[in-house]
């Protein structure tokens, strides 16, 4: 073996002069050779000093159990119903102002101003609705975290106008549950509409449960 | 001991008479070696335990009816949220120390009002198609974004520049056999990095529905179900991307929803229809992401410090745990 200089003109005449009595083709493939490997030699150093791209195996069964659980958490979520329920929530917590005007909803804080003015009937509402109560101060809690976790330029507003709120709040809840109790299917068809295929039910009175417990 | 049971011999279909046969104790259906007769009589197992299961069930509704007001309340069933196994870092809404720490983090001059989200948003070098567009739907959801293409730049050298053009946050989207499958989000002034795995990405013209395309108003955000330490400055993250005041002529709403450790990106219209229903349209592209590390400065593989990285040997081990 002969060492070759490291000068690249050098080498060439160094082969030229090693395989002088070798045929003029196979001394021109040589000097081929040697070329490419200088040149790639080149390439490496200089792709080294650049960012190098690091590769990472997947791992088959791995990703396929990835995208399984994916999938099983998306049915979990409920997507439509989470973000339905959650802008409905910010509506009854006035984040919306009066773009909204509906009727209803101003005609429902009316009546209770008034029963939170005579007092028998707010206790009769109370006595009835003692499992409702239980769902009530459930729900306040879950408010009170979702509306953390959500958007957080209303925390000003909803830390003032907490404590007056609560107390409406109390009986807005008691009527949609009791609403929401006695109607248990009609609320469930719109939903089911949405979904396409696999439906896990919850029941509903239980859900404010199931979502204090786990979120 | 052999079988005691299919008297009929040699032919395939099977005996006629489920009543009658009866079985030595110690036998079971799988000690059969003729694979059809085999198979007849686990079915045939098979159904007699759905009958079985079906009149209990009968019985027991029966027993509740005639109970009456009495009947025990119905079990709840168990889901995997039911049985998440607590985790000691959940949040405490009334927590002080936690509120301590957001009101000193970084994005506290976020919540603070005192800077205006803007975002720079990349890919990987040479981006595919499919990436590119899906950077361009990206940046109109992300009010106040700006999409740059990263020809061989090197990200560290990027960071000192986007800094002292007062960018906010970076979103670097990684992509791999054309499709994108992975993203960087940094909090540019020496914020938190997060790296996550992105899966099922949704184009606009994919996703079925016949809403026209997001316009220029600020959208809502919500985020959903972000309950320990992690999870809450995940979400802060997420919410320190979007302005703060919300346009809600616009009517668009951009969720974050964690569901076991997996989180839902979703962009919606919605419009109310009565003060108890409304409808949502689907606009925007859609994504999942999976958290994979959390560090604590800007992006820096090689000497970051980690505040969070996902071991799957430590962390996978049981179905119902979940970190976010």
């Amino acid at each position: 073996q002969v060492l070759l200089s490291k000068n690249y003109e050098k080498a060439l005449e160094e082969i030229d002069e090693n395989l002088i009595y070798w045929p003029r083709f196979i001394r021109h493939k040589c000097k081929q050779r040697f070329t490419k490997i200088t040149q790639y030699l080149i390439r490496i150093r200089k792709l080294t000093l650049k960012r190098q791209r690091k590769l990472v195996p997947l791992r088959r069964k791995i990703e396929r159990r990835e995208n399984r659980r994916e999938e099983k958490a998306l049915i979990a979520a409920q997507l439509d119903n989470a973000i339905e329920k959650e802008l409905l929530e910010r509506l009854k917590q006035d984040t919306y102002g009066d773009i909204y005007n509906f009727p209803i909803h101003a005609f429902d804080k009316a009546l209770q101003q008034q029963d939170a003015e005579s007092e028998s009937e707010s206790d009769a509402e109370r006595e009835e609705d003692e499992d409702d109560d239980e769902d009530v101060d459930k729900r306040e809690f879950v408010e009170a975290e979702d509306s953390e976790l959500s958007d957080f330029e209303d925390m000003d507003k909803l830390e003032t106008s907490s404590e007056e709120e609560q107390e409406e709040e109390e009986e807005v809840e008691e009527k949609a549950s009791h609403s929401k109790s006695k109607g248990k299917t009609p609320l469930k068809g719109p939903a089911r509409r949405k979904r396409p295929h696999i439906e896990i039910e919850y029941e509903e009175e239980t859900e404010p449960s199931t979502k204090t417990k786990a979120a | 001991a052999g079988e005691g049971s299919a008297p009929v011999p040699g032919d395939g279909a099977g005996p006629p008479a489920p009543e009658r046969v009866l079985f030595p104790p110690t036998f079971s259906v799988s000690e059969i070696k003729n694979k059809q007769r085999r198979h007849f009589m686990f079915l045939r197992w098979k159904q007699q335990q759905r009958k079985e299961k079906l009149a209990l069930k009968k019985k027991r509704k029966k027993e509740r009816e005639a109970l009456g007001d009495k009947a025990p309340p119905k079990a709840v069933p168990k889901t995997i949220e039911n049985q998440r196994v607590y985790d000691e870092t959940t949040v405490d809404p009334n927590d002080e120390e936690v509120a301590f720490d957001e009101a000193t983090d970084e994005f506290a001059p976020y919540f603070n009002r005192q800077t205006v989200p803007k975002i720079l948003i990349t890919t990987s070098d040479r981006p595919r198609g499919r990436t590119v567009r899906f950077c361009e739907q990206l940046a109109t959801v992300i009010p106040n974004s700006h999409v740059f293409y990263r020809r061989g730049l090197a990200l560290k050298r990027i960071i000192p520049q986007c800094i002292a053009r007062d960018f906010t946050d970076l979103i670097v989207i990684n992509e791999d056999r054309k499709i994108p499958n992975g993203l960087v989000l940094s909090h540019l002034p020496d914020g938190p990095t997060a790296h996550f795995r992105m899966s099922s990405v949704r184009l606009r013209k994919e996703i079925k529905r016949k809403g026209k395309e997001p316009t220029e108003h600020v959208p809502e955000v919500i985020l959903n179900n972000f309950t320990t330490r992690l999870g809450h400055s995940i979400g802060r993250m997420f919410a320190a991307l979007f302005p703060h005041d919300p346009q809600f002529v616009g009517r668009q709403v951009a969720t974050f929803h964690n569901q076991r450790d997996y989180i839902f990106f979703r962009f919606h219209r919605y419009i109310f229809k009565s003060e108890k229903k409304v409808g949502i349209q689907e606009l925007g592209p859609r994504f999942t992401l999976k958290l994979r590390s959390l560090q604590k400065g800007t992006f820096d593989s090689k000497f970051g410090e980690y505040e969070w990285i996902h071991k799957r040997r430590e962390m996978d081990t049981s179905r119902r745990k979940f970190h976010l």
